[in-house]
């Protein structure tokens, strides 16, 4: 796969873990990098510096961040699918529209706590991915990518039926649901504010735990065994299955996870929306179009290229706000120029460039002194 | 209901999925080719049409004439600048930048037309009809279906009659053996892909003719188009024409059944036909 990088594919499958000593004397495996050495603590400071942000930030821009932070949410979980696991989806909607439906169910009809509404949720679109896999990973490639969009549009068409969550033309969320969750009680104590404003507080927070929590997630992934396997299946799937790698069941619990963590996150974001409908829940453009853009743009097949992707899109998004259809035009004009000159993204060029690797999976040997 | 009807309805309706599916199936058969745009593809080209007939007052069929050399040179070159280079093991370039193009095609055509449905006016032709004893048929819908047959011979009598349709097959079946023959494949692709676009033009034609075009509705035009090909098989051109019939007859007879089961039947079809065969019905070439 020409746009991802080369990782050496471990010589056994008892290659060592991650981390853990290796068995050649005078040496050891290490994937530690200087950048990344010093991106550790950056990071922690950022995110002790973003959770602080409802102390310092207007609720405009705790919204703005919190769009900011759920878009990354779908594209580290796209990323994986298709950067990693070799499964291009082109119906990660269907995910986001099950999640948002499953919370306004349990919310609206059960009378659940939100919060409860959200795990409902993800485990609504693990719940469906589970035969969606099965089915469709029968398929290759393209097969592969328009039966998983066949099968959102049938998600979208189906819930259009129910008429207790408002058919095709879709329902709100009562504005009680949000106001009496306990947490938005104390919020708006504590800060002092109103309810809709506490509102935001606790999504903010909610949607920056997801992402911290998916990017370390994804990174544990990648470093450990499977994600080894992963890798060798991506890069030469003849030789993995060669060396006993079970390419099959290592895809289906990738799939189902990225489906469960699509699913919170598109209960997240309906939501903070508090109104859903069909139409808008299962958008391809929304919930997937933008997202392959962001991947791709940033850098598929790494940590850092759908973090990029997210700011590059924002920046695009306030440049050309007034412009309607054309910040569309310009995100496929710049996907297409970045799938055909850089496949490897804005990233992999600065990666390419410097060298630098902020989340590194290469393994190294060095030598002891 | 009348389930006599309701076949005849569907299986005329297959003609029009199979006649959006044709240009897709030719390219998808030749180079393994996923063009996600192509719906959108057919959308420009009613939009071509219609410009055409409301500029220069033609009939919409000489309009769609006088559209076939420019969509044939927007292929053309459209697969030789950009397609080409996407083409080889990994199939993400190509969905990608097909899926670019969608959402650029869609956009510009918002940008250029509005959002407003419009109609490519064929006068008394939109409601015609033809009564065959039974079962009354539109002349529109009856005329489609006869399209969709004729493109298909055509397009058959091309693979296996012409040259050029043997350099298709050719390279379609190893590009490597086919460029030590003296086929160029980068140029041969952009071929077919020219020859794809004509057909787009002729279902742009009727997609126009028949319902109201909108920028936003390309994308449904390719899932039924793309479930028609899966659903023949890959590489039968008249597998497309079945699959565009079991998608045609399922809407219909949804349909039938509550107006708002449409859509869903047509895709529920789709993929109970992919559980059990998912190679399709007819496929000719091993995949």
């Amino acid at each position: 796969m020409s746009a991802a990088a080369p990782e050496p594919a471990p010589a056994r499958p008892s290659a060592p873990r991650a981390g853990a000593p290796a068995s050649v004397p005078g040496a050891r495996v290490t994937t530690r990098t200087r950048a990344s050495s010093i991106a550790l603590p950056v990071a922690v400071v950022l995110v002790v510096a973003l959770a602080a942000a409802p102390w310092y930030a207007s609720r405009g821009l705790l919204q703005d961040g919190f769009t900011l932070l759920t878009l990354l949410v779908l594209a580290q979980s796209w990323n994986l699918l298709a950067g990693y696991a070799g499964l291009v989806s082109i119906g990660q909607q269907a995910f986001v529209g099950l999640g948002a439906y499953a919370l306004f169910a349990s919310t609206s009809l059960a009378g659940l706590d939100p919060l409860v509404g959200l795990g409902l949720a993800g485990l609504a679109a693990a719940f469906v991915a589970v035969p969606t896999a099965r089915f469709a990973f029968r398929l290759d490639g393209a097969y592969f990518a328009i039966a998983t969009w066949v099968i959102a549009e049938v998600c979208r068409l189906t819930l259009a039926q129910v008429k207790s969550l408002g058919g095709g033309t879709g329902t709100s969320l009562p504005r009680s649901a949000v106001k009496d969750m306990p947490l938005v009680g104390a919020i708006k104590e504590g800060f002092d504010v109103k309810s809709s404003h506490a509102g935001d507080i606790l999504f903010w927070w909610l949607a920056l735990a997801l992402a911290v929590a998916v990017v370390a997630g994804v990174y544990a992934l990648l470093r450990s065994r499977p994600g080894l396997a992963l890798a060798a299946v991506r890069d030469e799937p003849e030789a993995a299955r060669s060396v006993g790698v079970d390419a099959a069941s290592l895809r289906l619990r990738v799939f189902v996870t990225c489906a469960f963590v699509t699913g919170v996150t598109g209960a997240l974001i309906y939501l903070q929306k508090g109104r859903i409908s069909p139409d808008a829940a299962f958008s391809v453009v929304d919930w997937t179009a933008y997202v392959i853009f962001i991947v791709v743009i940033g850098g598929i097949g790494t940590i850092e290229g759908p973090i990029v992707g997210v700011i590059v899109f924002l920046v695009l998004q306030n440049l050309l706000a007034d412009r309607g259809s054309w910040y569309l035009i310009c995100l496929g004009l710049g996907g297409i120029a970045t799938m055909l000159f850089a496949p490897r993204g804005l990233w992999g060029l600065f990666a390419e460039r410097t060298g630098i690797e902020l989340f590194p999976l290469r393994r190294r040997l060095r030598l002891d002194p | 209901m009348n389930p006599l009807d309701t076949l005849v309805q569907g299986v005329l309706l297959g003609g029009l999925y199979a006649l959006f599916a044709a240009g897709l199936s030719l390219v998808f058969g030749i180079m393994r080719l996923v063009n996600l745009a192509h719906g959108d593809l057919i959308v420009l080209g009613a939009y071509l049409i219609l410009v055409i007939v409301s500029t220069l007052g033609l009939s919409p069929w000489l309009a769609a004439l006088i559209a076939m050399p420019p969509m044939f040179a927007l292929g053309f070159l459209l697969q030789r600048h950009v397609l080409n280079r996407t083409l080889g093991e990994d199939i993400l370039p190509p969905l990608l930048v097909t899926f670019g193009l969608s959402i650029v095609i869609q956009n510009a055509l918002l940008e250029g037309f509005s959002a407003d449905s419009r109609r490519i006016p064929a006068g008394a032709l939109e409601t015609a009809s033809i009564d065959l004893g039974p079962v009354t048929v539109g002349t529109l819908p009856l005329l489609t279906f006869a399209t969709a047959v004729l493109v298909i011979l055509a397009l058959n009598a091309l693979f296996y009659r012409t040259a050029l349709g043997r350099a298709f097959r050719a390279t379609s079946d190893d590009p490597v053996t086919a460029r030590q023959m003296g086929i160029v494949p980068g140029r041969v692709f952009a071929q077919a892909t020219g020859i794809a676009m004509v057909v787009v033009t002729i279902a742009a034609l009727y997609l126009g003719t028949r319902a109201n075009v909108d920028p936003t509705i390309g994308p449904a035009r390719l899932i039924y188009a793309f479930e028609a090909v899966i659903i023949g098989g890959l590489g039968s051109l008249w597998g497309t024409l079945a699959g565009g019939i079991v998608i045609g007859v399922a809407q219909t007879v949804g349909a039938a059944i509550d107006p708002e089961w449409q859509i869903l039947a047509g895709h529920l079809a789709f993929l109970a036909v992919l559980a059990v065969r998912p190679r399709g019905l007819f496929p000719r070439a091993v995949d």
